[in-house]
């Protein structure tokens, strides 16, 4: 393939927030130079001056659906929303059909992903089945790839079975993911955050009590164990204070943020008329809980910034509401909202929020972060804070739809992705 | 000071026509649309109460019944006022999910409206089902009963039954106008749409409402929707003009450990309304949107008494959906007055 030159763009320092320009010659997928480049014979140049080159990002929390819901999303119609979002990575959670709890499927998803510009790691269940009775053979899907374990979908309820994964993935390096839910404490099986705007609505309210309590549970199995668990989509208040005391001990406990978590309460779901793009597992909940998940983010207690990317098909979706599945689509739209909602009102720097998209979630996987530096691997995302667009439909990469941010405003823009030796741009 | 909106005598907006095309609940319509469709539902109750029912009002018109929970008075209440009206009436009941019967409701809808159907009245359990509808089809929605959110119709014709009560304080109901009347409806709030939808309608009155239950039944926020709360009956019940009991769903007790009270028993020696209470407040009248569990909200010497008038209720029940379905379809005031004779 053709050399690559990427021209006039602004690196920026993770550390400082500085940036400098610079032109980047890419040959076989490494970065043969950094500089002032003016002579690049027979490489494809592509102009970006202006636009900022960070480490590519990872989004260490996306339902990829296969193998299994085909229909939803595939991995590589996934790849291509994370691609167009600025991602290069990601990690993929193991509610497919089958589950992601054996080692053959694990490889299998590790082999469907080879030829795209987009790494996709496998999360392993932490039960067999994602059932919650009994350990899934971590060591083995592990050693075969997996990054990471979680029964995302299906909390572990069982104390005593959390308590040994921990201490079982400890010795693997991995992290727990949790989706942090006491299913006993979401009685009503609700469909909308328990709160004055679901019972206007005559919807069964999901009460944050129920996150904050297993939240509790897996902190005090953490510093017991020894074993990280990581809280995925930390949705209310009460959740982020609970990881940051614990934090505070010196527990290995870290915690991610989804866009929609920032950007949306569930007025929302009052405000679009029951429509079901409000609908997702931790739900939308209050304007204090907006405030306490910016909050986190800018103090540390949430490291990483996911999406929980969460496909449904629109026949799925076009249903009345306690009939809707969970989820919406978050790859597309998460660089945008981040800037709308974090970066411009000043909750937290362009250089933490791009931390908390390449670097933490790395850290947290135990993967390397990529370098930019001569003789490294090309693998960096191109992009801006400034550019004002409206996200349509025509944007959507995913198989599926269900996103509420159609005509929606935005600020910032993932251009593209140099990944696997290939330039893979986001038009607008 | 009066609000205005509240004011005896208010004329109805618009010369006698909603401001809604379709109705979802009573949250947003005006108390001057309430009160144009109680004084439609009135002259209504005179037409209904002739040997002869029926107005040609409707004629042309085609309604579609489609109730996704059982129900039989609410379905029985409007195909009857969908007759006296005149209009062609289908009905199509299918208990539970909508997906496990292998159509969606979108697809039934659509189907439904091919073939040129006019108004959908719709009960479903789903809260929301009914605005889900407008997105689907072009057809008039009424919600006959969404979920735990509102049942709009049970409310408003709960309403009409409070204009005809005597109380003669309250001089001014006949003429909807609800102030210095006092309401407190009692039992499960959390799962009741009869709740909110009467806490809006009453409160646009201009009626004060208590609503009272245990806290395991009383969600959270039901205060912001204008109603005062209280755990304790004789609080509820202390100057109180009207005691509206709600059905107690039998399932919510022997849900194990989501029981959200430990027995009928107890429930009817805490909540339920005795002899001792009518004893208590002669003047207090008992209303219950049906059907009655005998000894759990009401005690049956309650519901047999005078005071009791949970069959005029029913009665209304039939004036007040031809007033809205009549409304909804088009009609004016005027023209009301003329098919109704008078």
């Amino acid at each position: 393939m053709p050399d690559l030159l990427l021209s006039g763009g602004l690196l920026l320092d993770l550390d400082t927030g500085d940036t400098t320009r610079a032109d980047l010659l890419i040959r076989d997928g490494v970065i043969a130079q950094i500089g002032e480049i003016s002579d690049a014979e027979g490489a494809e140049v592509v102009d970006i001056s202006g636009k900022l080159i960070s480490p590519g990002w990872m989004d260490m929390h996306v339902h990829f659906r296969e193998p299994g819901q085909e229909h939803k999303e595939t991995i590589e119609t996934g790849a291509r929303a994370a691609a167009w979002g600025g991602f290069t990575a990601v990690a993929c959670m193991p509610n497919t059909t089958p589950p992601i709890a054996t080692r053959d499927v694990v490889e299998f998803v590790l082999a469907r992903q080879q030829s795209l510009p987009v790494a996709v790691y496998p999360i392993g269940t932490v039960s067999k089945g994602r059932e919650g009775n009994e350990m899934a053979e971590m060591g083995d899907m592990a050693e075969g790839g997996a990054v990471a374990f979680s029964d995302d979908g299906s909390p572990v309820q069982h104390g005593g079975l959390m308590r040994r994964a921990l201490e079982y993935a400890r010795t693997l390096g991995a992290p727990i993911l949790g989706h942090e839910e006491d299913l006993t404490l979401n009685a009503d099986h609700g469909h909308m955050n328990e709160g004055a705007v679901a019972t206007r609505l005559g919807l069964p309210g999901i009460p944050g009590l129920a996150e904050e309590a297993m939240i509790a549970r897996d902190a005090l199995l953490a510093e017991f164990t020894g074993g990280h668990v990581h809280v995925c989509h930390i949705s209310t208040a009460r959740a982020v204070d609970i990881v940051r005391r614990a934090k505070a001990r010196g527990v290995p406990i870290t915690a991610e943020a989804c866009p929609h978590h920032w950007t949306l309460t569930d007025e929302a779901v009052a405000e679009s008329g029951y429509d079901t793009h409000t609908k997702m597992h931790p739900p939308l909940r209050t304007a204090e809980d907006v405030q306490a998940i910016k909050d986190g983010l800018a103090d540390g207690t949430i490291d990483v910034i996911a999406t929980d990317h969460a496909p449904h098909a629109p026949f799925e979706k076009e249903v009345e509401y306690i009939e809707a599945p969970f989820g919406i689509l978050g790859l597309e739209t998460c660089w945008p909202l981040t800037v709308r909602e974090l970066i411009e009102p000043g909750v937290i720097s362009l250089h933490e929020a791009v931390r908390k998209l390449a670097v933490a979630p790395r850290e947290i996987l135990g993967l390397a972060v990529p370098r930019i530096a001569e003789g490294e691997t090309a693998e960096l995302t191109v992009f801006d804070a400034e550019t004002r667009w409206t996200f349509e439909d025509r944007h959507i990469q995913s198989k599926s739809r269900n996103t509420p941010f159609v005509g929606s405003e935005m600020v910032g823009k993932a251009w593209g992705i140099v990944n696997r030796g290939r330039w893979v741009p986001a038009e607008a | 000071m009066t609000p205005p909106d509240v004011a005896p005598g208010t004329q109805p907006s618009d010369a006698g026509r909603l401001n809604h095309r379709h109705l979802l609940g009573l949250e947003d319509y005006s108390a001057s649309e309430i009160r144009l469709i109680l004084e439609t539902a009135r002259a209504f109750r005179g037409v209904i109460e002739r040997p002869i029912k029926k107005v040609p009002s409707l004629r042309g018109v085609t309604c579609v019944n489609l109730f996704y929970e059982s129900s039989t008075r609410t379905r029985l209440s409007f195909e009857l006022a969908e007759k006296r009206l005149s209009a062609d009436v289908v009905n199509f009941s299918a208990s539970g999910s909508s997906v496990s019967k292998g159509e969606t409701l979108r697809d039934t809808a659509r189907n439904i409206e091919a073939m040129k159907i006019d108004l959908v009245v719709v009960r479903h359990r789903s809260a929301g089902a009914p605005h889900f509808l407008t997105r689907c089809v072009d057809a008039v929605i009424v919600n006959a009963g969404d979920g735990q959110h509102e049942h709009p119709t049970q409310a408003l014709l709960d309403a009409s039954s409070i204009a005809r009560l005597d109380i003669p304080s309250l001089p001014n109901l006949a003429a909807f106008d609800f102030r210095g009347l006092r309401v407190a409806i009692i039992g499960d709030i959390a799962h009741s749409r009869v709740a909110r939808s009467n806490v809006y309608a009453l409160a646009a009155l201009g009626a004060e409402v208590t609503l009272c239950g245990p806290r395991t039944m009383m969600p959270v926020g039901i205060e912001r929707l204008g109603a005062r709360v209280t755990d304790r009956l004789d609080e509820a019940l202390e100057g109180c003009d009207v005691a509206m009991a709600l059905r107690i769903q039998l399932e919510r007790q022997g849900a194990g450990p989501n029981g959200l009270f430990p027995s009928l028993r107890e429930y009817h020696d805490r909540f339920g309304l005795r002899g001792e209470h009518l004893e208590r407040n002669p003047d207090l009248y008992v209303m219950h949107p049906g059907p009655v569990n005998w000894g759990v909200e009401l005690a049956g010497e309650v519901a047999e008494s005078d005071r009791a008038v949970i069959l005029d209720q029913v009665t209304n029940g039939v004036a007040v959906r031809m007033a809205v379905l009549y409304l909804l379809a088009g009609g004016t005031a005027a023209r009301m007055q003329e098919a109704a004779g008078g």
